[in-house]
C-alpha cells in the first residue's frame, strides 16, 4: 500500500513542472507522477491536497543544533521536530559543537542521535580544521566515510589564507564541499553589529560590510586558484552579491547561500537594542537588503538557509554587546520566503527552488524532486493560510527570533520524509 | 519652607516632563529641553544659599549603580540627590566581579526589590540602562552607557552655552577628538543640534566613523578649519589606550594636531567657550593654558551638573514637593 498525495499543485523545479499532478510514493520513493485521476486511489492511503503546493523536501543546508554540548539550547531531536514543522525534510548541520565536529567519531553520533530522533534527515558538516582552531586539516576522508556532507569552519572563519588554499586542494580528493563563513576577523574586530548609521547612533562597535567582502574576494580567488569547490555562506551584503555575480560570470563553480533575515530586515532591528536581532554577519542595510533579493531573483544566490543558531534566555536577556549572535530561523524560513513570492521578488517555483532543489544539488543528497525514483522527500504546503509568528509555539527549545508577532503568508501542513509522515500541521 | 519657585516653573511650562526615564537626548524633545534647562536654572539658585538643601525629595531613595569608575558623575549624582534631601545609596560593582557574579538583570531586580525611587546606572555596555528600564518600575537615568549616550553631560553643556550665551539657536559648536568613542559626543551632537545649534565634528580619521553627516553634523578633518569661526570649542578626552589600538600615532602628533593650543583658539570668535567634559588630559587635547585661561568654562560645566541633576531627579518624580499637602 501506498501513500497518495491527490488534487494537489506540484511544483517541482527538477522537472520544471508546476502543475495538477498526483503523487504516488511507494517504500520510500516517489512511484508515480501524474496528471489529477490518473492513478487509481484504491489501496492507497489518500492525502486530500486540493489547494495545497506539493513540494520536493525542503533543505536547509545551515543549521546549529547544540548537540553535543549545549543541549539546554537544542538537541538533534528538538531541532529535527523544529525542521519539520517548518517544512524541511533534510538540514546540514554545522560542526561548532561541543566538541567540535573535526572527527568521525563525532559524526557517526550525530547521525547516529538523528536517527533515534527520527525527524529529517540530517547531513553533518565537518570542520575544515582541527577543532576548528584554523591551524591543521581534519581528516576529510574519515570525516566523509562517516557520513559529513561538507567541509566549515562556521563561526570560526579561517583566518589564515594558507589553510583555506590547502583545505579547498585536499577536499578536492574527496569531492567535498568547502562552506565558508566569510569574516576578515580583525575587520569585525569587537564589533557587534552592522557598521552604519544606527551603529554610530546606538553606539555599538560596527562590522563593516567589508570585513565580509575581502574574505568574499580572497575565497573566490583561492577556489580559482585551486579547483575546489566553494560555497559561500550567508552572503548579507550588496558587495558580496556582486563579487559572486561576477565570478560566476566569469565562470567560477561557486555557490552560494543567503539567509531569510537578510532578505527581511535593516540594522533598524537592533533600535531598542534588541539582542534578537544580533547575529554575525550583522543584519545590514536597506540597499544591502535590496541586492541580496536580486541576488536571490538572478540566481546569484543559489539557495535560502536559515543559519538555525539556537541561544536560550542566559545569552539574550543580556546587555546587547555580550549576548550572543545568532537567531533560530527553521519555523519562519519557508513563510518568509513565500513574503518574497507575495511581494513579487520571487516566482512560487523559484522560492522553491532556493529551498529544494538547489540545496540537494549543492549538496549533492538525495531529494530536491519529485521525478518517479526519487527519494520520497515532500511537503505540503498551504499557500493561503496566513499566519502569526508565535514563539512560545516552537518546536525549537530556544525563542530568540526577531519575527516574533509577523504574519506570514503560507506555511508547511505536511512534511514527508522518505515515505513517513513526519509532521502534520495542526494534527491534520 | 516647600518649593515655590520649581512649583510656579511647572504651573507657567508649555510642556510637562511625564517620562519614567532618562535614557538618552535622542528621545527627548526640544521642549523637555528646554523644561530641564528652566528647572535647572531655578536649582542653581539653591547652590548659592547658605544651606544648600531643600526638602523636596524626602522619602524617596536614589541608588547609584556605577559599573564604571567614575567620581565627578557619581559625586555629582549624589550631591544633587542629597540637596534634595533624598536617601542615596551608592553602589560601585567593579567589572571583574561581573564577570563571575550575577547578571545585570538579577543585579536590577533585587535593587528593584528593595523599592528604590530612582536608579541611575552607568554601564559600559551600550543599551544597559535601556534593558534596566523595560525590565523595573523603578526611573532609570543614563548616567553614561557604553559608546552610547550620557544625556546628563549633554544637558550640563546645554546649560552651561546657554548661560553664557543667552541662547542655543545659530551657534557653531565645534566638538574634537574621539568622536568614534565618546558618548558625550552622541549626546552633545543630538541637543546641540536639537535646540537650533550647528555642529562641527573634527578628529583623527580612525575616530570618524562613517554616517556621521546623518547625524546632521559637519565633518571636518582639520582642527583649524573646524574651530574657525565657533562659538563653542568641545574638547573630548583621549582615552591613551586608543594609540594601541590604532586610532591614532603618538601622543605628541595627536597634541600638535588635534590638542587645543591658544594658537587654535584665536581662530574660534573672540567670545567663544572652551569646554572639556573631564578629566582633563592636559598637554594632550587641551594646552594648560586654555584649560586655564579665560575662556575656559570647564568648572562651571562642573556647577552645572548639580543643577541639571537636580532637575531630573526632581522632575522624574513627578515634580511633587515632598512632605508638603496636596
Amino acid at each position: 500500500m501506498g501513500l497518495l498525495i491527490k488534487g494537489g499543485m506540484v511544483v517541482d523545479p527538477s522537472q520544471a513542472l508546476e502543475d495538477q499532478r498526483d503523487v504516488l510514493i511507494d517504500t520510500g520513493r516517489i512511484s508515480a507522477l501524474e496528471p489529477p485521476g490518473v492513478i487509481p486511489t484504491d489501496g492507497h492511503q489518500v492525502i486530500e491536497a486540493s489547494n495545497l503546493v506539493i513540494s520536493p523536501g525542503l533543505i536547509d543546508m545551515h543549521v546549529h543544533f547544540r548537540e553535543p554540548g549545549e543541549e539546554y539550547k537544542e538537541t538533534m531531536a528538538s531541532g529535527g521536530q523544529a525542521a519539520a514543522a517548518g517544512g524541511f525534510t533534510a538540514v546540514a548541520t554545522m560542526p561548532n559543537t561541543r566538541p567540535v565536529n573535526d572527527n568521525a567519531a563525532l559524526t557517526s553520533y550525530i547521525l547516529a542521535k538523528a536517527r533515534q530522533a527520527g525527524g529529517p534527515r540530517v547531513y553533518p558538516v565537518a570542520a575544515i580544521s582541527q577543532g576548528s582552531q584554523g591551524e591543521k586539516l581534519a581528516e576529510y576522508g574519515d570525516l566523509q566515510a562517516a557520513g559529513a556532507v561538507a567541509l566549515s569552519d562556521d563561526g570560526r572563519p579561517v583566518t589564515n589564507p594558507q589553510l583555506m588554499r590547502r583545505a579547498l586542494e585536499y577536499a578536492r580528493n574527496f569531492g567535498m564541499l568547502i562552506i565558508s563563513h566569510c569574516e576578515d576577523l580583525h575587520l569585525s574586530g569587537s564589533g557587534v553589529m552592522h557598521e552604519g548609521l544606527v551603529s554610530l547612533q546606538l553606539g555599538l562597535i560596527g562590522i563593516p560590510a567589508a570585513a565580509e567582502e575581502v574574505m568574499v574576494f580572497r575565497d573566490l580567488t583561492l577556489a580559482r586558484l585551486t579547483g575546489g569547490r566553494l560555497h559561500i555562506a550567508h552572503v548579507s551584503t550588496a558587495g558580496s552579491v556582486a563579487l559572486i555575480r561576477q565570478a560566476k560570470a566569469s565562470g567560477l563553480p561557486v555557490t552560494a547561500e543567503t539567509a531569510p533575515h537578510y532578505f527581511s530586515l535593516t540594522d533598524e532591528a537592533v533600535r531598542g537594542f534588541n539582542t534578537n536581532a544580533k547575529m554575525y554577519p550583522p543584519l545590514r542595510q536597506a540597499e544591502d537588503v535590496a541586492a541580496i533579493r536580486e541576488g536571490l531573483a538572478d540566481g546569484t544566490i543559489d539557495c535560502i538557509a536559515t543559519d538555525h543558531a539556537p541561544h536560550s534566555s542566559l545569552e539574550k536577556d543580556v546587555e546587547f554587546a555580550v549576548a550572543a549572535k545568532g537567531i533560530i530561523g527553521l519555523e519562519t524560513s519557508l513563510g518568509l520566503t513565500l513574503k518574497l513570492v507575495q511581494e513579487g521578488v520571487l516566482s512560487l517555483k523559484a522560492a522553491i527552488e532556493r529551498l529544494s532543489t538547489a540545496p540537494a544539488r549543492i549538496l549533492e543528497v538525495p531529494g530536491g524532486s519529485l521525478a518517479p525514483g526519487a527519494a520520497a522527500d515532500v511537503t505540503l504546503i498551504d499557500p493561503n493560510l496566513t499566519w502569526q509568528v508565535e514563539v512560545n509555539k516552537f518546536k525549537s527549545k530556544s525563542r530568540n527570533s526577531p519575527f516574533q508577532g509577523w504574519e506570514l503568508p503560507g506555511r508547511a501542513v505536511m512534511t514527508i520524509v522518505g515515505g513517513e509522515i513526519i509532521y502534520t500541521e495542526g494534527g491534520r | 519652607m516647600p518649593w515655590p519657585e520649581t512649583q510656579a516653573i511647572r504651573k507657567d511650562m508649555p510642556v510637562s516632563f511625564r517620562r519614567k526615564d532618562l535614557l538618552g537626548i535622542a528621545d527627548l524633545t526640544p521642549e523637555e529641553i528646554q523644561l530641564i534647562l528652566d528647572t535647572a536654572v531655578s536649582f542653581k539658585e539653591i547652590l548659592t544659599r547658605e544651606i544648600k538643601k531643600v526638602p523636596t525629595l524626602r522619602g524617596k531613595t536614589v541608588v547609584t549603580l556605577f559599573y564604571e569608575p567614575s567620581t565627578r558623575t557619581r559625586t555629582s549624582f549624589e550631591i544633587a540627590a542629597k540637596r534634595l534631601s533624598a536617601d542615596t545609596v551608592n553602589l560601585s560593582i567593579s567589572a571583574s566581579s561581573v564577570v563571575k557574579g550575577e547578571t545585570l538583570g538579577d543585579t536590577a531586580d533585587n535593587l528593584e526589590a528593595m523599592r528604590p525611587d530612582i536608579i541611575i546606572i552607568r554601564h559600559s555596555a551600550s543599551g544597559a540602562p535601556h534593558f534596566l528600564a523595560t525590565r523595573l518600575k523603578s526611573s532609570i537615568v543614563n548616567a553614561g552607557d557604553g559608546l552610547h549616550e550620557h544625556p546628563t553631560q549633554a544637558l550640563l553643556d546645554l546649560l552651561t552655552v546657554r548661560e553664557a550665551k543667552g541662547r542655543l539657536d545659530g551657534l557653531k559648536i565645534a566638538i574634537i577628538g574621539d568622536i568614534a568613542h565618546s558618548r558625550v559626543a552622541r549626546s552633545d551632537i543630538q541637543g546641540f543640534i536639537k535646540m537650533g545649534s550647528q555642529v562641527t565634528v573634527c578628529g583623527p580619521g580612525p575616530m570618524l566613523p562613517p554616517y556621521l553627516e546623518a547625524l546632521g553634523t559637519k565633518v571636518s578633518r582639520s582642527l583649524p578649519e573646524a574651530v574657525a569661526g565657533a562659538d563653542v570649542v568641545m574638547m573630548l578626552r583621549l582615552q591613551l589606550e586608543r594609540q594601541q589600538q590604532m586610532y591614532f600615532s603618538t601622543l605628541r602628533e595627536y597634541a600638535r594636531f588635534f590638542g587645543l593650543s591658544l594658537a587654535h583658539l584665536k581662530l574660534a570668535r573672540e567670545d567663544a567657550l572652551v569646554m572639556h567634559p573631564g578629566p582633563l588630559n592636559r598637554g594632550v587635547e587641551i594646552a594648560p593654558e586654555v584649560a586655564d585661561g579665560p575662556q575656559s568654562v570647564i568648572l562651571d560645566q562642573v556647577t552645572n551638573g548639580v543643577a541639571v541633576r537636580m532637575a531630573i531627579l526632581y522632575l522624574l518624580t513627578g515634580g511633587e514637593p515632598s512632605g508638603t499637602a496636596h
